[in-house]
């Protein structure tokens, strides 16, 4: 019944909002959808939820790392949605972007579409049948793209264009994984468990290598190119840079770690049929050929919501590398996923406090945010301290965590790469967050400000201040609660 | 019943070759309809043991989803957007039509070489299964129009469901009426960001969408 109330009512309360005709009411319930989800989320870490749909709907410690992630990025993101689509409700506004027009699209429309992202993610994260998972990973391109479409011009259509596009075929290659996997697990009888990942763990001494192998291949081209692994990542620049602040924090730091979990699954499944050797240094290569990526276009970047897509690719390769490294890198890498999660949407979110008074994402127009926007110039700053994995922050934790798996190892050369990408990274944002900080903004800039965002509406400040909040407290310690879940969610995936 | 099934691979052997030459968008659009309605009616003539409810059910929504209701979008944003025909594909039509004949070689060649387990339905169908993939991928990379691209995606889709079929495997049917939703909405929310792109450029041309880079 849980899980059911998990997916259910988000979709529901998605289809009121498409026929609701007030705005206000229809806010209200994206705000009450969003506490009655994470209620329930919080009320499954007490209550063990039972399991449904033939044991292909389950809640365990894994499950609910990530659906706490999910919901409580998508809390902060309503909070945040109530104060930006009262501001932004029937504006049509020029950005100092070229001139463009900002005509956006209908909020019903994006507030259903919002809902259903939300009830499509907890289908993903819950699912235990790689067909059920690929069908909700498809679900959540769908929802989001008229999302990223709000703002309806043409870059913005671009954006959304190529996003449905690559990631459509991404998950076709993802579907044609599944099939591969079918074809390995031709030994097993019974067909209606076939693709179960209970069932394929427990008999995955008997599976054919080579074609889970290839499955494993696929599934990763697949869903990488969803989570935003190089060198297929280059929808993710252009749509988190391109949508509203608030689906941008989603994107980066829930949807992105969804599409992760179907890659540990198989990876998970490779290592039980004896061929994690394999999978793992395929995720190695794939996560430090990310962070590379990253650094080489975060070192000459002029657009502050492209530099932190970019880091979002970045981390997202710390993640696969820490997965792939194995020990206790694995617990690293999880950490990870939950403070990058965290910190990305506390900083997309402030970005759009900035984007808001500035109308503009270049950094050559940005200066002097410390001084014009007090609350979200320190969150800024402070955000990308966290970000580069400053201490006393809970990046720092986590790097260190993956680091100390890695030389356990005795991975010293990759370790020295590894490094070496973190700081070009930290180089490269330095150089843009701090010019975006410091100094006063220029005369034309200065008369052009929006006088509603320049003071800052609590809307706007609140969640990303808590966001703040969690991202220091998982920096001085990692509650024992949390480290529990992690060690017992990997021990599920067998690491 | 196998002779009707070889005719039927070969007819959609050769839809692929008449997308790959096709400079005309309706026609493109039709053709893959055909095919995705052949693949659909496959599992019911290439099962091997008998015809049950499951597949039926199946093979007639997918048909009438695939066959029939996607190809009408897709003419109608066509017809919202006043486009009808390829002007400059990337790649040109008569060298498409060699690159098919490389990567049909290529397809017998491959499924020759993966050592498959278990039964298999037809042997014809996984080079059908690989080559269309291909021909769709290509149709992605080689064509400028929106259009084709969707053309080329449901291309990949049909050659991934044909792979299916290969072993004759049926998903439980909730995920198979999902998947089909899924690829339904896909060329759904597609055909509203043409129709868009062609409010907003004046033209389908994907080679407009450039002004997002490093």
């Amino acid at each position: 019944m849980m899980i059911l109330a998990l997916i259910g009512i988000p979709l529901v309360a998605a289809l009121l909002a498409f026929v609701l005709k007030n705005d206000k009411l229809r806010r209200a319930l994206l705000l009450s959808s969003a506490i009655v989800h994470f209620a329930l989320v919080i009320a499954s870490w007490l209550i063990q939820p039972t399991a449904i749909l033939n044991n292909w709907l389950v809640v365990e410690s894994l499950e609910l790392l990530f659906l706490t992630l999910t919901s409580a990025l998508f809390l902060m993101s309503s909070v945040y949605a109530i104060g930006y689509l009262g501001r932004e409700a029937h504006k049509a506004e020029l950005s100092q972007d070229k001139g463009f027009l900002f005509n956006n699209a209908p909020e019903a429309n994006f507030t259903g579409c919002l809902l259903m992202f939300l009830s499509m993610m907890s289908l993903v994260v819950v699912s235990r049948h790689f067909g059920v998972l690929w069908v909700a990973v498809e679900a959540t391109t769908l929802t989001t793209a008229p999302l990223i479409y709000f703002h309806r011009n043409s870059r913005s259509l671009e954006a959304t264009w190529k996003y449905l596009l690559i990631c459509s075929v991404g998950i076709a290659i993802a579907l044609l994984g599944n099939f591969f996997l079918v074809v390995a697990s031709s030994n097993l009888s019974g067909e209606s468990t076939i693709l179960t990942i209970d069932m394929l763990i427990k008999n995955a001494a008997s599976l054919h290598v080579s074609w889970l192998n290839a499955a494993f291949i696929l599934m990763l081209v697949g869903y990488g190119t969803k989570m935003g692994l190089a060198p297929l990542h280059t929808w993710l620049p252009d749509a988190h840079s391109e949508s509203p602040a608030l689906v941008s924090a989603l994107l980066s730091g829930a949807l992105l770690n969804c599409a992760f979990l179907p890659i540990l699954r198989m990876h998970s499944l490779c290592m039980e049929a004896g061929q994690g050797e394999f999978s793992s240094s395929l995720l190695i290569l794939l996560g430090l050929l990310s962070m590379g990526f990253a650094a080489i276009f975060i070192l000459r970047q002029v657009d502050y919501k492209r530099m932190l897509a970019y880091s979002s690719v970045e981390h997202m390769g710390v993640v696969a590398f820490g997965i792939g490294i194995g020990g206790a890198a694995s617990f690293g890498a999880l950490l990870h996923a939950v403070n990058h999660s965290f910190t990305k949407a506390l900083l997309f979110l402030v970005s759009g406090n900035i984007l808001a008074l500035y109308k503009s994402k270049s950094t050559n127009n940005v200066s002097g945010v410390l001084k014009v926007l007090p609350i979200s110039g320190v969150l800024w700053l402070a955000g990308f301290l966290a970000l580069s994995g400053m201490p006393p922050f809970g990046m720092f934790l986590s790097e260190l965590k993956v680091v100390e798996g890695a030389l356990n190892k005795g991975e010293y050369y990759t370790v020295a790469l590894f490094l070496l990408l973190l700081i070009i990274v930290f180089i490269g944002m330095a150089q843009i967050v701090l010019k975006m900080s410091q100094g006063s903004p220029s005369k034309s800039t200065e008369e052009s400000f929006d006088a509603e965002a320049l003071k800052e509406p609590w809307t706007a400040v609140i969640p990303s201040a808590l966001l703040f909040a969690v991202v220091l407290i998982l920096g001085l310690y990692i509650p024992s609660g949390l480290s529990e879940m992690i060690t017992k969610a990997l021990a599920q995936v067998g690491m | 019943m196998n002779s009707i099934v070889d005719i039927l691979i070969i007819v959609v052997i050769l839809t692929n070759f008449r997308l790959l030459g096709s400079s005309q968008l309706k026609t493109c659009v039709r053709v893959v309809a055909v095919q995705a309605l052949i693949l659909s009616i496959l599992p019911v003539l290439a099962g091997q043991g008998e015809i049950t409810l499951h597949l039926t059910i199946v093979a007639l929504i997918s048909g009438a989803i695939k066959g029939f209701l996607m190809p009408w979008l897709l003419m109608r944003a066509m017809r919202e957007a006043h486009i009808t025909r390829e002007m400059e594909p990337i790649v040109g039509y008569v060298f498409s039509l060699i690159c098919g004949i490389a990567m049909i070689g290529l397809s017998f060649w491959l499924s020759q070489q993966l050592p498959l387990p278990g039964t298999v339905a037809n042997s014809m169908l996984l080079p059908l299964a690989i080559f269309t993939m291909i021909s769709g991928l290509f149709m992605i990379v080689a064509r400028g129009k929106a259009i084709t691209q969707v053309v080329g995606y449901l291309m990949m889709e049909n050659g991934i469901y044909a792979f299916g079929l290969t072993f004759a495997y049926t998903e439980p049917l909730i995920v198979e009426m999902g998947m089909l939703l899924d690829i339904f909405v896909a060329v759904f929310v597609m055909g509203i960001a043409i129709f868009n792109i062609n409010r907003e450029f004046d033209s389908i041309d994907t080679e407009l969408l450039t002004q997002l880079k490093d």
